[in-house]
Order: C-alpha cells, then sequence, then structure tokens
C-alpha cells in the first residue's frame, strides 16, 4: 500500500543528495578532526565547510554555530548555560506554556536548582502576548526563552517584537529561542530576530538525526553543560559526528535555497487540507492559529472520539499522522499544549495533527480528506458521546444509576 | 505495539451499540485519561445476558477490550459474568501494552457497573411492587 507520511514535524526523510554527502564521510573521509595528519585535516576542513552552510542559512558567522547532539541538546545548553552563567545577575527565567518538553523540563530542572522560572500563558491559538512578556520582566530576568514557532498546532510566536521588548528593558538579559519546528519552514535570520542563542535540528529539515546546533551570539556569557575534550572551540566536547554534520550542512543549504518554493507549495495544501477537513468532517475544529501558522501544519480537534483511535484508522488506511491525545504520549495527560489553549481535557484527547512535507502531493490531500470523514464518523458511532451526552456531563464514578430504562 | 487479535477488534468490534430496552446499564471512566465505556446489556428472569452491546470512547486498546470483554459474557450468566477479570481479558487478546493494562480494567468496571445497575432496578422493582 502506497505511504502517505504526514508527521514531518516528528521527523522528515533524509534528501538523497543529504546521504550522497554522508555516505563517504564513514569509510573514506572518517578521520578526527582533532587529529594532525591528513585525515584529521580533511575531517576537520569538512566540518567547518558545513558550520559555514548552517551558519549561511540562519544568517549567522561560522564562529557562532556550535554543533550538539540534538535540537534537545542545544534547548538544554542554551538555557542552563545562560542560567548558570548569569546567576550572579538574578534567577529569573521567562518561558512559555507551550514550549517543547526540551525547554520545559529543562526549565523544571533550573527551578529545582533554585532559580525562579515564569511560564507565560498564551491565547486560544496559542500566541504569547508580548504584553504579558513586558509585564513579567524584572530587575533580576536573566533569560528569556520563547519558541519560534509551536510543534504541536503550528503557531508562529512574535519573537523580534518580543526580543525588542526585552533588549529595551535591559540589554544583558538574554534572549534564546527555539527555532527548531521554524527552521526549513519559514525564514530564520538570527540577525533580523535579534536573538542571542537559538536552537536548530537536522532531522527535521531532510537531515540526520543526532544532530543539531546552538547558535551563541559573539560575546553572549553561557556556561558548558558538557566537560570534556576541546572540540567546538572548548565550548561542546566529544568527537564530531562528522558524516551528520556533513548532512546537516547540506541539508541546510538546501533548506535556504528551496524554502520559498518549499512554503508555497505547503502552504497551498495545508490550506486545501484545512478547508477539505472543517468541511467535510462535522464538529471539526482547528488548532492554534489561523494565519500565523507553519506552512505544513494542520492540526485538528474532532469532538466525542479519541486521538489514538483516528491514528491507528489513518494508519490502516496507509496515512502517518501524530496526535497529542493522552493514549498516544505513554501518560495520563493529554498535550500541555492543548491544554494551554483552553481546552478541556476531554477535548484535548480528540486532537490530530498533520504536517506536511515538501514531497506531499494535492493526492494526497485528496485521499487523506477522503478517509479522514468515514473514520471520524466510524469511531462516533462507537462512542458513547454525542452533542445530547458531552463529555462533561458523563459519569465518572462508577455506573450511571440515575439511568433507568 | 498491538497484538493482531487488539487490532482485529478494533477494525471489527463486535457488540457495538445500545441494547433495545436494557435493564442494565454501566458507565465508567474519565475524560481526564480518555476512556468512558459504557455497557448496556438484557438480562432475562434467569440471570442470563441475552444481549450485551458497548460505546467506548477511548483509544483502539479501550475498543477492542470492549469488544472481547462483551464477546466473554454474552450469553452467560450473570454469576459467571460477575467473575470476569481484567486478566482474562487481556489473556484473550493476547496481551497489551503496559500503558493499556488501565483498558481492561476498565472493561471489567463497566460490566461490574451495569450488574450493579440491574441487581439495584430488580431491588427497586420488587420494592415498588
Amino acid at each position: 500500500m502506497k505511504r502517505i507520511y504526514l508527521d514531518n514535524a516528528a521527523t522528515t526523510p533524509v534528501d538523497e543528495e543529504v546521504v550522497r554527502e554522508m555516505v563517504p564521510v564513514f569509510t573514506e573521509n572518517y578521520g578526527n578532526p582533532s587529529s594532525i595528519y591528513k585525515e584529521g585535516r580533511d575531517a576537520k576542513k569538512l566540518v567547518e565547510e558545513n558550520r559555514a552552510k548552517v551558519a549561511d542559512a540562519l544568517g549567522a558567522q561560522p564562529n557562532e554555530i556550535f554543533f550538539t547532539g540534538s535540537g534537545t541538546e542545544a534547548d538544554n545548553w542554551a538555557l542552563k548555560g545562560a542560567a548558570r552563567r548569569n546567576k550572579k545577575r538574578g534567577s529569573h527565567i521567562i518561558t512559555s506554556a507551550v514550549e517543547h518538553h526540551a525547554i520545559l523540563h529543562t526549565a523544571q530542572q533550573l527551578e529545582k536548582e533554585g532559580f525562579d522560572v515564569t511560564y507565560l500563558p498564551v491565547d486560544e491559538y496559542g500566541k504569547v502576548s508580548p504584553e504579558d512578556l513586558k509585564k513579567a520582566l524584572r530587575d533580576d530576568t536573566i533569560l528569556v526563552s520563547i519558541m519560534m514557532a509551536n510543534n504541536e498546532v503550528g503557531t508562529i510566536e512574535p519573537i523580534k517584537e518580543m526580543v525588542e521588548i526585552v533588549k529595551e528593558h535591559n540589554p544583558r538579559t538574554l534572549f534564546h529561542t527555539d527555532a527548531v519546528q521554524a527552521f526549513g519552514n519559514i525564514p530564520v535570520d538570527v540577525k533580523d530576530l535579534g536573538v542571542d542563542l537559538l536552537s536548530v535540528s537536522g532531522h527535521k529539515i531532510y537531515g540526520p538525526k543526532g544532530i543539531g546546533a546552538l547558535y551563541i551570539k559573539k560575546g553572549t556569557p553561557v556556561e558548558n553543560i558538557l566537560q570534556g575534550g576541546a572540540q567546538e572551540k572548548n565550548r561542546r566536547p566529544g568527537t564530531e559526528n562528522t558524516a551528520s554534520i556533513a548532512g546537516f550542512g547540506k541539508a541546510a543549504e538546501i533548506a535556504k535555497e528551496k524554502l520559498p518554493e518549499h512554503t508555497e507549495h505547503m502552504q497551498k495544501l495545508r490550506d486545501k487540507l484545512i478547508k477539505g477537513v472543517l468541511e467535510t468532517v462535522p464538529k471539526s475544529e482547528l488548532t492554534g492559529h489561523p494565519e500565523d501558522r507553519l506552512p505544513g501544519n494542520a492540526s485538528f480537534i474532532f469532538d466525542y472520539i479519541e486521538g489514538e483511535g483516528i491514528l491507528l484508522s489513518l494508519d490502516l488506511a496507509g496515512i502517518a499522522g501524530s496526535s497529542g491525545s493522552a493514549c498516544t504520549s505513554g501518560s495520563l495527560d493529554p498535550s500541555h499544549v492543548l491544554l494551554a489553549l483552553g481546552l478541556p481535557a476531554g477535548r484535548a484527547h480528540g486532537s490530530l495533527r498533520l504536517t506536511l512535507g515538501r514531497d506531499t502531493t494535492e493526492e494526497d490531500i485528496d485521499y487523506v480528506i477522503e478517509q479522514l470523514g468515514p473514520i471520524v464518523k466510524r469511531l462516533r458511532a462507537m462512542s458513547p458521546l454525542d452533542e445530547a451526552h458531552p463529555i462533561d456531563a458523563a459519569v465518572y464514578e462508577h455506573g450511571d444509576h440515575h439511568h433507568h430504562h | 505495539m498491538y497484538t493482531e487479535k487488539v487490532m482485529e477488534n478494533f477494525t471489527n468490534p463486535k457488540n457495538v451499540g445500545e441494547v433495545e430496552n436494557a435493564n442494565a446499564v454501566g458507565q465508567v471512566g474519565s475524560p481526564a485519561c480518555g476512556d468512558i465505556m459504557k455497557m448496556s446489556m438484557k438480562i432475562n428472569d434467569d440471570g442470563i445476558i441475552e444481549d450485551v452491546k458497548f460505546k467506548t470512547y477511548g483509544c483502539g486498546a479501550a475498543i477492542a477490550t470492549s469488544s472481547v470483554a462483551t464477546e466473554m459474557i454474552k450469553g452467560k450468566h450473570v454469576d459467571e459474568a460477575r467473575k470476569l477479570t481484567n486478566q482474562q481479558v487481556i489473556d484473550d487478546l493476547g496481551g497489551l501494552p503496559p500503558a493499556k493494562i488501565h483498558c481492561s480494567v476498565l472493561a471489567a468496571e463497566a460490566i461490574q457497573a451495569a450488574l450493579e445497575d440491574w441487581e439495584k432496578n430488580k431491588e427497586e422493582a420488587k420494592t415498588e411492587a
């Protein structure tokens, strides 16, 4: 069966051109970049060439790009490194309620270390209010971290505006943005944004997994979080993942070059998908911002049914998607993002996220729209919930003893 | 992560719906954890479960456990149905992922809730008579 992959926010297939760049690194250019002989010098050259490509795609200088093992590591480094290094100036950190766990759980760890963290709320579309940020800033605020675009509902945050507010309040307060979802989908330019720190990942932009990067603006005080060798100018130890660095560099180069084309393509199909789903599936709702959203993100809530049932059914039809329901997360809580939008837990379970990629076709979208209606209808026919029996009225204790026939 | 039998019972579940003129109805679950099960039954005067149907809001495992649990008690005496454990439901499905064990618990509880409802209805009928 033909598969339709609509989970590009989870990961993307590696571009064949990227693979071609990577393969010889394993067997030919295999040297350790720290070695003094030719194999080492060649590997070092490869790392630096690709650092320049990633820097170029982000509007940064090559010496401001530091390779990490993942986007998650870059987020950890930015938060822990900036917080610990600037502790003498204050202990207040501001972030948002809709961040990725790489930020949220790191912030929670910093709270245990004595930092005071403010989690800004979002509106019903997932937007952080610059006004709220302004009010939350204190004299002891050392770091603000707000994501550039949300991984679940695709909402794009007003980073540039928020950076201006923070810098006006105190130029020394650092601003970090997690641009893992934004990179490759919308323009990401560190100089235009004005951020001090920015995280990106390889596998979200048709590059390999296990490679990320942290942009550290020249002169930004950030402590190391890993101890070891002298790699990455003494900032991030560990033998460089040369093959993945080569792949990441190539992927970043393609992402920059093809950005307008890919954005336009995905946006057109995304709008068709959103319109088609909302028109054909009753009691369906778009989540996230209607306009300020990632070009590939179409996320929905379907009343009276649960997300995992939708995913399993779509999978049987050859379609890969994701959900913020508890059942799919392995916990009993639905997505913190959907709850932060103000959705009750019961409704948040009925979420579906479809994230398009640059290879998604119009036929794919037609097929998904055609399949989704009957899937939702079948699951609703099995559900005890409907308009007359909304989830909030359901009985949670044992048995409904007031219901006689 | 699911066995073939779970997927089969998710794709083609048995006993979906609501029994007409049911004399035993039980609903359990919590919207917070994302599962609600409703069981309705027609139990005859000899205590035999003549018909049982379910409606479930929940994941694939919740639907599959509802399906096999109703199959396991259909045509059985209430005394036998009372003894149904969630482990029997799990075994019948060929196992469940650890995070989905609670679905089988819910299925067993929904049946017990319906049987309690039946007992209560009987008591009330006696009092009224």
